[in-house]
């Protein structure tokens, strides 16, 4: 029996609830919250856990209070919005491409964001700021590559993911061209941008973020029930009154803006655009992007990695991006291994 | 004379460069049950699609309601004219009864998701495709005549007046095919809906249309009921297939006899 429940007023309006999915929901929160709270107390100045909370709510010493507002709850917000934002580029691109090897990290986007941020490290030096702006316009022209070369008559799944692939290998050698021509210091830092990383991130790259969020989030949420009829096919979509072209540029335009900011803050971090989608899904059981629950999922996916990153090796801190490709690398030889036995790929 | 709800008027369709009809014109009579039938590439399909919204002509146009189709908002040509696909992708671990939901998208927003009306519909429109007893059952599971069974569910829940089928019985083995076919004529003759679908087989449609069009070449050849139209000339025109035509002793439609090959099938003793 489906748990799926209508919430009525007396005005008309209805709401469809899956309380599996809204369950998920909660769950990964709570859980995203509580590894925040460990996150944001463990490091050189460890604080408990009443302690941090505390402090969050403003009853910290001044001590505490600096190493919260102004270090590690910068840090932790990042990450939340970058995995929240990395999850929901992959959750769109996936359900546009009816695929679940049609994320962006490996379709190309995340292959652009790199080379435009490599570009403006090796070639111009920039500081950061140019970096991260490097980083989205290469996602941004990437993006536009992919969908004009995948175009006929509509962009179709399977000829998305063929481009998109196309795409990245040109993308990965010019990225391995960048680095051949830079000098060692500009290699060192290229590489280390490449590896995705948490560390250092404060309260500049936190306010662009929860900015783009505020916009494309209620954006792409509510084109959540389109994408779920495209789902269907373009002509089933067409049929039920879906604008088909309009909601797929709508969405692959907020899909590639997220992954290029997301990777303009924190660099390419592997595989949460690819598996938190996937993971949610088999959480919720329930057909269709599970928009919500594959924010949510990335979100805590990436505080996980980062607390593993930080935390189990004991003094040698790893770049969070390291973690992530371990776990997803694995994921995906079993993504590949249960899809190819169920004949889709 | 009153217009019909759904024409074509002089509508020049193509892909690309490729004309595939040229200064077409076609009334869907209201009410009917109308069957498109023609040789391979005859433009059957693309013909539907025009009339559904799905491909823009390249001159003419469609009108539904009097209105030019492809200026009308998306979701209001989504609640008068239905159609059911040729070939539609059923998500993963999806429901019977959620799929055929998804028919009530038209009529949904984003603050009204599922009314009690909703409800009601989705569960007449599994009744009435006796698809009800599978509703909690995932539609990778069935067999195909079920499976297809459950999108014209999907496609009755959008309460349209008009319903586009294109060849809803392709893939299937002869007893879902009639059984589909049945199920059309039911809705035509019972809901009063006007249908359209784009048929292969020249008997099942000469028995189960109330008004055939025999296209060849992106060109209407003849249409009218079925027993005035069906022809052996009209047969060897439009397939180029040599035919007696009989009176099909169920149905008294007409029933088309392909010559026989010589020396087959004469058997003497």
């Amino acid at each position: 029996m489906k748990a799926v429940k209508a919430l009525r007023t007396p005005g008309g309006l209805s709401l469809r609830i899956d309380s599996r999915a809204a369950g998920a929901v909660l769950l990964l929160a709570a859980a995203a919250a509580a590894v925040a709270v460990v996150l944001i107390g463990s490091g050189d100045f460890p604080m408990s856990f009443g302690d941090v909370v505390g402090t969050l709510l403003g009853n910290g010493t001044a001590a505490q209070e600096f190493i919260v507002q102004d270090v590690r709850l910068p840090r932790v917000l990042v990450a939340l919005l970058v995995g929240a934002s990395l999850a929901l580029s992959g959750a769109v691109f996936q359900s546009l491409a009816r695929n679940p090897l049609g994320s962006p990290d490996v379709i190309g986007f995340s292959q652009g964001s790199t080379v435009g941020a490599l570009t403006v490290i090796v070639l111009f030096g920039g500081g950061s700021l140019a970096v991260a702006g490097g980083a989205v316009a290469g996602g941004l022209v990437t993006g536009i590559a992919v969908y004009t070369l995948a175009w006929k008559r509509g962009v179709q799944g399977f000829r998305l993911v063929l481009v998109g692939i196309g795409v990245a290998a040109v993308l990965t050698a010019l990225i391995h061209f960048l680095i051949t021509k830079a000098n060692l210091v500009d290699a060192t830092r290229a590489t280390l941008w490449m590896t995705g990383s948490l560390d250092g991130r404060d309260w500049a790259q936190v306010w662009p973020l929860a900015g783009m969020c505020a916009v494309l989030m209620p954006l792409v949420f509510a084109h959540g029930r389109p994408l779920r009829m495209l789902e269907m096919g373009d002509d089933a979509a067409y049929a039920l009154g879906v604008p088909v072209e309009r909601t797929r540029v709508v969405l692959m335009g907020s899909g590639v803006l997220f992954i290029a900011g997301a990777t303009a803050a924190a660099g390419p971090i592997a595989f949460v655009a690819l598996s938190a989608p996937q993971l949610a899904r088999r959480l919720t059981r329930s057909p269709g992007p599970n928009l919500a629950s594959a924010a949510v999922m990335g979100a805590a996916l990436l505080l996980f990695a980062d607390w593993i990153a930080t935390n189990a090796f004991g003094d040698r801190m790893l770049p969070v991006g390291v973690v992530t490709a371990v776990l997803g690398g694995g994921y995906l030889l079993w993504l590949l291994v249960t899809e190819r036995r169920a004949g889709r790929i | 004379m009153q217009r019909q709800r759904l024409t074509a008027e002089s509508v020049t369709l193509g892909y690309d460069q490729r004309v595939i009809a040229e200064d077409l014109s076609l009334e869907i009579p209201d009410n009917s049950f109308t069957v498109i039938v023609g040789p391979n590439a005859c433009g059957k399909s693309t013909l539907l699609r025009a009339l559904s919204r799905m491909l823009r002509p390249t001159r003419g146009q469609v009108l539904l309601d009097g209105h030019v189709i492809h200026s009308m908002p998306a979701k209001k040509v989504a609640k008068t004219l239905g159609l059911l696909p040729q070939s539609s992708i059923a998500p993963d671990g999806i429901t019977v009864a959620d799929l055929v939901a998804r028919g009530r998208y038209p009529h949904q927003g984003l603050l009204r998701q599922w009314s009690p009306e909703d409800e009601r519909i989705v569960e007449e429109s599994m009744a009435a495709t006796r698809v009800g007893e599978l509703a909690d059952r995932y539609v990778d599971e069935l067999s195909g005549g079920q499976r297809q069974r459950v999108w014209i569910a999907m496609a009755l829940a959008q309460q349209t007046p008009l319903l586009l089928l294109d060849e809803p019985t392709t893939y299937l083995d002869i007893q879902h095919q009639l059984e589909v076919l049945d199920l059309c004529a039911e809705l035509h003759e019972a809901q009063g809906r006007t249908l359209v679908a784009v048929l292969h087989d020249l008997n099942q449609a000469a028995r189960y249309a109330t008004h055939l069009v025999a296209l060849r070449d992106g060109r209407v050849v003849a249409e009218g009921a079925p027993g005035e139209v069906v022809t052996a000339e009209l047969v060897e025109q439009v397939f180029g297939v040599k035919s007696q035509i009989i009176d099909d002793p169920e149905s008294g439609t007409p029933l088309v006899i392909p010559a026989a090959r010589r020396g087959i099938g004469v058997r003497v003793g």
